[in-house]
């Protein structure tokens, strides 16, 4: 039946093979610098060991925080440390988005015929990035055998779908960043407060840091829906199955992130800079 | 075909004064100034033309290459390329057009050029077949073979340029647009690089659209000039018109002094 | 003569400072930014140690004024200290080998860097500092920032903030220095300023570690950056024990500029042979 119908459109690569084809040609680039590529992800793995380091001698002091034991901070950190660095291995291109525009890559991708996110994401994969996510699931596990967690086949799903979603509420706040350089190319490190600022102030629970907070972490930049109601399921604070699935309402927050990047573009269009 | 038809585009650009209080005033409150890029711009291109587009720097000629192909939208103003309206469906435009920005690269640096083109061949999503017979004759009329294998960041410029060129063209475009194509390359690869244009041309009916600083590209490539300053087509006809027995490089000075551009 | 030459790098060196100085003015959207997200981490930090005080403030090792001060402080000279702020300029001109148009100068290039990087990192902290600590003075308890204790620990944080930027800018040419042998020289930065990070005490002050790791971490050159003068400033050490910890960043200053002269010696030694 299906094939009876004919083809009006042409044969067209599918979106999925080709972002494989640009991540196979991004690996072999790396592997021709592989001193580099091993020192790189050798410094990111570093980078996230600080943080635990730090989590390890605060707790060694103090023993908890807020209520909340070393395992449950450990849990939080491995999380978000894992939604954000499956990000940026992803979502890199939209960090260096600035770079892009300036050295007229931009203007190459808008004469191609594809959709232009998903040329800058293969154009911009990031592998080293991925020494983080090492970090992250290591610590994963040392976090929950460190605590008694009882495990079911949903909290198994809801740490499934809190990774997921976690990474694509980081991603949409790299193609913010991104959509931010149509109109002005200074003034973006303020992003950086929602980026490197929400993982690493993002390895406590984020009620430790107040009723406000929580608002608006659970309102208008979802983290506290990947991290904070997720958490005080896994960890038994809460029965409440809305909170093993409220990861997936984070997913909302890609769609005003994707209008201001559509906008963005039509105003590049439109000034060619 | 190509029709372009009263385009106009503008930019708005801010302005200041130098000095500290000029400084502050700017942070509250800007004044712009509208730069026109294209006033009231019109040709028509027919198929299988080639055309050097000429005029000095900061005239609009990559505005006007930048519309062609779909990055830029004008302010008002019609443009048909084939039939389409290139700002309005960019993919399915792009599809059957090929851009060479003579200043950049669009192979990637450090893998060999045969991978890059592999890449393409997905992005365009190129049938088999097409791939293969486009991928041997660009690769024997600009006589490829060995650099294929070699990564991008090897390669010396004319070399560079020759899979530039291949790589805009393995989708079979309809148009191609070459911006400042030969810009900084030895005689040979100029020569070399003018050459294959010409093939180009004359085998596939491909439309060439050529900006260029070369005269000697102009005489060598094109039969068509359109010469643009200060963003209003000043002169279009034919090379031998304008250059008579001359020198060309002189002609085009002097045209240049004549308009004051 | 070499009063002279003396003369001719401090103009060289107060030129660059101006340039940079002019330059970071002009770009004053970027500098309103930074100074935003910096008060977001001031914020942040503060936060997290005052919810750990509240839990146990029995195991808290500094008053939290102390605290507040010592964070605002790192937030307000944080260009003076942070190694990850380094010129990828410099680190450019190795690679491509453009630093053979620095060899034709007339000067040392060791020095060169050194000085240029005291005008980068004293401009920048010079136009961040001062917003920084003018609203951190206005805050509320527990956030606010304390005035220093009395005029004589003032006068000791001034000459050990000094201090501190040397020792990090003679780390940091070490790693400049070290370029030169590598292939990949922002893999060696990378690890470089993470190494440095957890024990310089960016990622938790260092009375906050086990008392002997403590002990350890202060005899360590990266205890020697920001480690000394934001707890002068704070109160925590004084007197007797501040004078010790100066005294052990002027040793390391020494031991520092000696080994990256060294290593200087060898790359340049390294460029002319090979030629980059």
């Amino acid at each position: 039946m299906m094939k009876s119908i004919p083809r009006k459109k042409p044969f067209k690569t599918p979106a999925v093979r080709l972002y494989f084809h640009y991540i196979s040609i991004q690996i072999r680039c790396m592997m021709q610098y592989k001193k580099s590529f091993i020192l790189t992800t050798l410094g990111q793995f570093l980078a996230s060991f600080n943080a635990f380091v730090g989590i390890y001698f605060m707790f060694r002091r103090f023993h908890s925080i807020a209520g909340y034991t070393y395992s449950d901070v450990l849990l939080c950190f491995s999380l978000i440390s894992m939604e954000f660095s499956l990000a940026e291995c992803a979502a890199r291109g939209f960090d260096r988005f600035s770079h892009l525009v300036r050295q007229g890559t931009f203007d190459r991708i808008m004469t191609r015929p594809r959709n232009e996110i998903l040329q800058v994401l293969g154009n911009n994969f990031e592998l080293t990035r991925l020494g983080r996510t090492v970090q992250a699931i290591i610590i994963f596990f040392y976090g929950i055998s460190q605590a008694d967690i009882d495990w079911s086949f949903m909290k198994v799903i809801t740490v499934v779908i809190t990774i997921l979603c976690g990474a694509a509420v980081f991603s949409g706040i790299f193609l913010i960043n991104a959509a931010l350089c149509f109109f002005t190319l200074e003034g973006l490190e303020v992003v950086n407060i929602f980026t490197d600022g929400a993982r690493q102030y993002g390895e406590y629970p984020i009620d430790v840091y107040g009723k406000r907070m929580v608002k608006f972490c659970t309102f208008i930049i979802p983290y506290a829906l990947v991290q904070l109601y997720p958490v005080k399921y896994l960890t038994g604070r809460s029965d409440s199955l809305l909170y093993a699935l409220i990861p997936l309402a984070a997913l909302l927050f890609l769609l005003p992130c994707y209008a201001l990047w559509r906008y963005g573009v039509r105003k590049y269009k439109s000034s060619g800079s | 075909m190509i029709v372009m038809k009263n385009i106009r585009k503008t930019y708005r650009v801010a302005r200041r004064n130098a000095g500290f209080g000029e400084a502050v005033k700017s942070f509250f409150h800007r004044d712009y100034e509208t730069v026109t890029a294209l006033d009231n711009v019109s040709f028509a291109i027919q198929d299988g033309e080639t055309v050097g587009y000429i005029g000095p720097n900061g005239a609009g000629k990559s505005t006007t290459i930048k519309i062609l192909s779909g990055i830029l939208t004008p302010d008002s103003g019609e443009c048909l390329v084939d039939g389409r309206t290139p700002w309005k469906n960019r993919i399915e435009h792009v599809a059957k057009i090929g851009v060479v920005f003579g200043q950049r690269s669009q192979l990637w640096w450090d893998v060999p050029v045969a991978d890059s083109f592999e890449l393409l061949k997905d992005i365009y999503s190129i049938p088999p077949e097409t791939y293969r017979r486009n991928k041997d004759e660009l690769t024997e009329l600009l006589d490829l073979g060995e650099i294929l294998k070699t990564p991008a960041r090897q390669l010396s410029l004319g070399q560079r340029m020759r899979c530039e060129l291949a790589a805009s063209l393995l989708h079979s475009p309809d148009i191609l647009f070459l911006d400042e194509p030969t810009i900084g390359l030895d005689a040979v690869s100029k020569i070399a690089v003018r050459e294959f244009i010409v093939k180009l041309n004359q085998e596939r009916k491909t439309t060439v659209i050529l900006t260029t600083h070369d005269m000697q590209d102009i005489e060598a490539i094109t039969k068509r000039i359109i010469l643009i300053g200060k963003g209003r087509i000043l002169l279009d006809g034919g090379v031998s018109d304008i250059s008579g027995n001359g020198n060309i490089d002189h002609t085009v000075a002097e045209l240049y002094r004549s308009y004051e551009i | 003569m070499q009063g002279y030459s003396d003369v001719n790098k401090l103009k060289k060196y107060v030129s660059f400072f101006r340039l940079r100085f002019v330059m970071g003015l002009q770009y004053r959207t970027a500098a309103f930014a930074g100074i935003a997200t910096q008060f977001a981490w001031g914020f942040m930090e503060i936060t997290v140690f005052h919810a750990f005080n509240n839990t146990d403030p029995a195991a808290f090792p500094m008053g939290f004024g102390q605290l507040a001060s010592y964070v605002w402080m790192q937030q307000a000279f944080l260009a003076l200290f942070m190694t990850w702020f380094m010129e990828n300029e410099i680190f450019d001109s190795i690679m491509d080998g453009n630093i053979c148009y620095e060899l034709c100068r007339p000067i040392d290039i060791y020095d060169m860097w050194f000085a240029r990087s005291v005008a980068n990192r004293s401009s920048r902290a010079l136009l961040r500092c001062v917003p920084i600590l003018l609203v951190a003075f206005l805050l509320p308890e527990p956030y606010g920032m304390m005035l220093p204790k009395d005029f004589n620990a003032f006068g000791c944080f001034l000459i050990s903030t000094m201090l501190a930027m040397t020792v990090t800018i003679s780390m940091c040419m070490l790693v400049y220095m070290l370029s030169f042998f590598t292939v990949s020289p922002q893999g060696l930065r990378l690890i470089f300023s993470m190494t440095a990070e957890i024990l310089q005490g960016i990622v938790i002050p260092i009375p906050f570690f086990p008392p002997r790791v403590r002990q350890i971490l202060e005899l360590l050159p990266f205890a020697s950056m920001e480690n000394v003068p934001l707890r002068i400033y704070s109160g925590h050490i004084s007197g007797g024990e501040a004078a010790k910890a100066m005294l052990l960043q002027i040793f390391w200053i020494l031991v520092l500029i000696a080994i990256g002269k060294l290593i200087c010696r060898r790359a340049m030694k390294k460029v002319t042979v090979q030629g980059g």
